[in-house]
């Protein structure tokens, strides 16, 4: 604004500053409008979840709620039973296999970066490889499921995600950064490989850990794929999956409408399936200010080494 | 010199080799076992006879997958998704991160990127409810904007070629920020003395731009690009899957290998053509990169990947 005034009461704007202006102009644009973009859907689910049922079969969802009401969240709330569940489930998955993964993939990155073992880079292209040639899902399904035998087991939505080779090689990158010479004199002075691991070099590579630890717990948090695969039970029935199921059959709603003795029509179906998603996505929501920044380190440590 | 073999290697450095055992056993358990699945697609598969047990039957998977004009179909989706939507988040990636990195409000910068990254965060399973909330046909936001504008509501579900904008739209709107933060981070490690000298001579924002910025950034985008060109023919199946799930009268434009192979699997149980799919998609992806690789090395070694 004062930019403007002050070309104004020269007259004339000298051309780089018109020109950069033109920039500045489109640049705040289009990043805005991405944001909005980028927003807007979630803003359209959360007014939908407390917009009145018969308003919506009225209107239709709208970007405000036509009529306010708090009914798909007083029902959800009533007979949480499913929803604690999964969130149950949900939560065991996260934590079991974000502290197996992260004490596996951090252990291995360290043997991986020690310069006096000799088969380094050997290892480091088995599980490279891995990223270049897979079976595909049809022969990790009939290996899990007829020879594993793991259908409704929780050990099939734990498995799957358990290494992850990307995070394998930024893990690898963060412990790197750590100098050689600390392994190299705990070793004269007479430690075990092991020890060194556990007492000086987890402890320097904290930044690391959380990123990659921050990086396992949202792959398993948000993971549908797998219980959709392997999990046939709704007792355990992930989050997503519950809410992913919710939302492609009427049955779930029908259950939750017989425990509420009530008829089914009087259920708030439309709001209700809105009002899920939102639960469901809360607490991403709410932790990602606090640990966006991880993610930005993480991708950056991940795009130095390409 | 004596050439000290494998036994001498394990003894000296067992510890480290115990500690790369877990990781190596899981990925020989989740990666490297199911790649013998691979051979289903040569076999006349049946559940009672295991992978090993069934019966040879040379190319007729391949024949009836072909034949059946589904391999055609879903080969020329997933290769014509997979360029759109890699033109598209990159394009729109590369201008977000410059633009970003030109702002000067630190607030503006700081709120805008988070909340372009924040859909990376949000599992697919919401955004097959955004879709749901925003398209469908009696209730969805689009709709009922049409109406409350005196428009006729139109019916997505019918018209396949939307789809293709739709999905292209949410693979963007889910990848953008996370390419970006690469990006950035890119854009950040080049030398600020050539901007400072660019702007001494005089040089406006758009000159350092395309001066500066974008040939400083282009291996990124190389290996970008390179990254992506390994993975043309695998389909992104959480984000089909959520989009358009089972609709079929879609599927003839939206239909990829990856969704193929799932639907076959779970629903008919028939499992020869999925089993010629996954076979031909593994294949040929691993021969793709390793070509392009190969190429790579040989004229432009520093951008190769391994």
């Amino acid at each position: 604004m004062e930019n403007k005034l002050a070309i104004e009461r020269k007259g004339r704007l000298p051309k780089t500053e018109g020109v950069n202006l033109l920039f500045n102009v489109i640049s705040y644009t289009v990043v805005t409008v991405a944001a909005i973009l980028c927003l807007l859907p979630f803003e359209i689910l959360i007014s939908g979840s407390f917009t009145d049922e018969k308003a919506i079969a009225l209107h239709g969802y709208g970007i405000i709620p036509s009529k306010f009401s708090f009914e798909a969240y007083r029902i959800l709330f009533k007979f949480p039973e499913s929803i604690i569940r999964a969130y149950g489930v949900s939560i065991f998955i996260t934590v079991i296999g974000t502290a197996i993964g992260l004490f596996v993939t951090s252990m291995t990155a360290y043997v991986m970066n020690r310069k006096d073992f000799k088969y380094r880079n050997k290892l480091a292209f088995f599980f490279y490889f891995t990223t270049l040639f897979n079976g595909g899902i049809l022969s990790t399904y009939i290996f899990f499921v007829k020879y594993l035998q793991l259908k409704n087991d929780m050990l099939s939505l734990i498995l799957p995600l358990l290494i992850n080779v990307f995070y394998l090689i930024v893990m690898r990158t963060f412990i790197s950064s750590i100098p050689d010479s600390i392994s190299e004199s705990a070793k004269i002075d007479g430690a075990g490989d092991f020890a060194i691991f556990m007492k000086l070099i987890l402890p320097l590579t904290k930044p690391g850990l959380a990123t990659i630890g921050l990086f396992y717990a949202l792959d398993y948090w948000n993971d549908w794929y797998n219980a959709m695969l392997y999990i046939t039970d709704p007792d355990k029935y992930p989050l997503q999956y519950l809410l992913f199921s919710t939302l492609q059959s009427a049955e779930a709603i029908s259950r939750i409408s017989k425990m509420a003795s009530v008829v089914a029509i009087s259920v708030p179906t439309l709001s209700l399936k809105l009002a899920m998603a939102v639960i469901a996505t809360g607490p991403i929501i709410l932790v990602y200010p606090s640990v966006q920044k991880y993610f930005v380190k993480g991708l950056t440590v991940g795009a130095i080494k390409g | 010199m004596v050439k000290r073999g494998f036994l001498y290697e394990i003894r000296k450095n067992r510890t480290l080799f115990l500690m790369a055992l877990p990781a190596v056993l899981l990925i020989l358990l989740i990666s490297y076992i199911p790649m013998a699945g691979i051979i289903l697609a040569f076999k006349d598969y049946r559940f009672d006879l295991g992978v090993f047990g069934s019966h040879w039957n040379g190319f007729e998977n391949f024949k009836y997958f072909f034949n059946s004009g589904t391999g055609l179909r879903v080969t020329r989706n997933t290769i014509l998704y997979n360029l759109l939507n890699l033109a598209t988040s990159q394009l729109f990636a590369i201008m977000i991160a410059i633009f970003i990195n030109e702002m000067r409000g630190k607030y503006f910068k700081k709120v805008s990127q988070s909340v372009i990254f924040l859909p990376f965060f949000i599992s697919w399973t919401i955004v097959g409810v955004f879709v749901y909330n925003i398209f469908n046909y009696e209730t969805g936001t689009l709709n009922s904007m049409l109406k409350s504008l005196h428009m006729d509501p139109v019916n997505l579900y019918s018209t396949p070629t939307v789809w293709i904008f739709i999905i292209c739209f949410f693979n963007s709107w889910k990848w953008v920020g996370y390419t970006s933060v690469i990006y950035i981070a890119s854009i950040l490690s080049i030398d600020a003395e050539c901007f400072e000298a660019a702007e001494i001579d005089g040089a406006n924002i758009f000159q350092k731009v395309f001066y500066i910025t974008i040939p400083s950034i282009s291996p990124t985008i190389f290996i970008m690009f390179l990254l992506n060109i390994g993975r043309i023919l695998r389909g992104d199946f959480q984000m089909f899957y959520q989009i358009i799930g089972n609709n079929g009268q879609l599927f003839d434009t939206t239909d990829v290998i990856d969704t193929f192979v799932f639907r076959s699997l779970l629903t008919s149980g028939d499992i020869a053509m999925p089993a010629a799919a996954t076979f031909y998609q593994s294949v040929l992806c691993f021969v793709i990169i390793m070509v392009v690789n190969g190429a790579i090395r040989k004229t432009r070694p520093d951008n190769a990947l391994f």
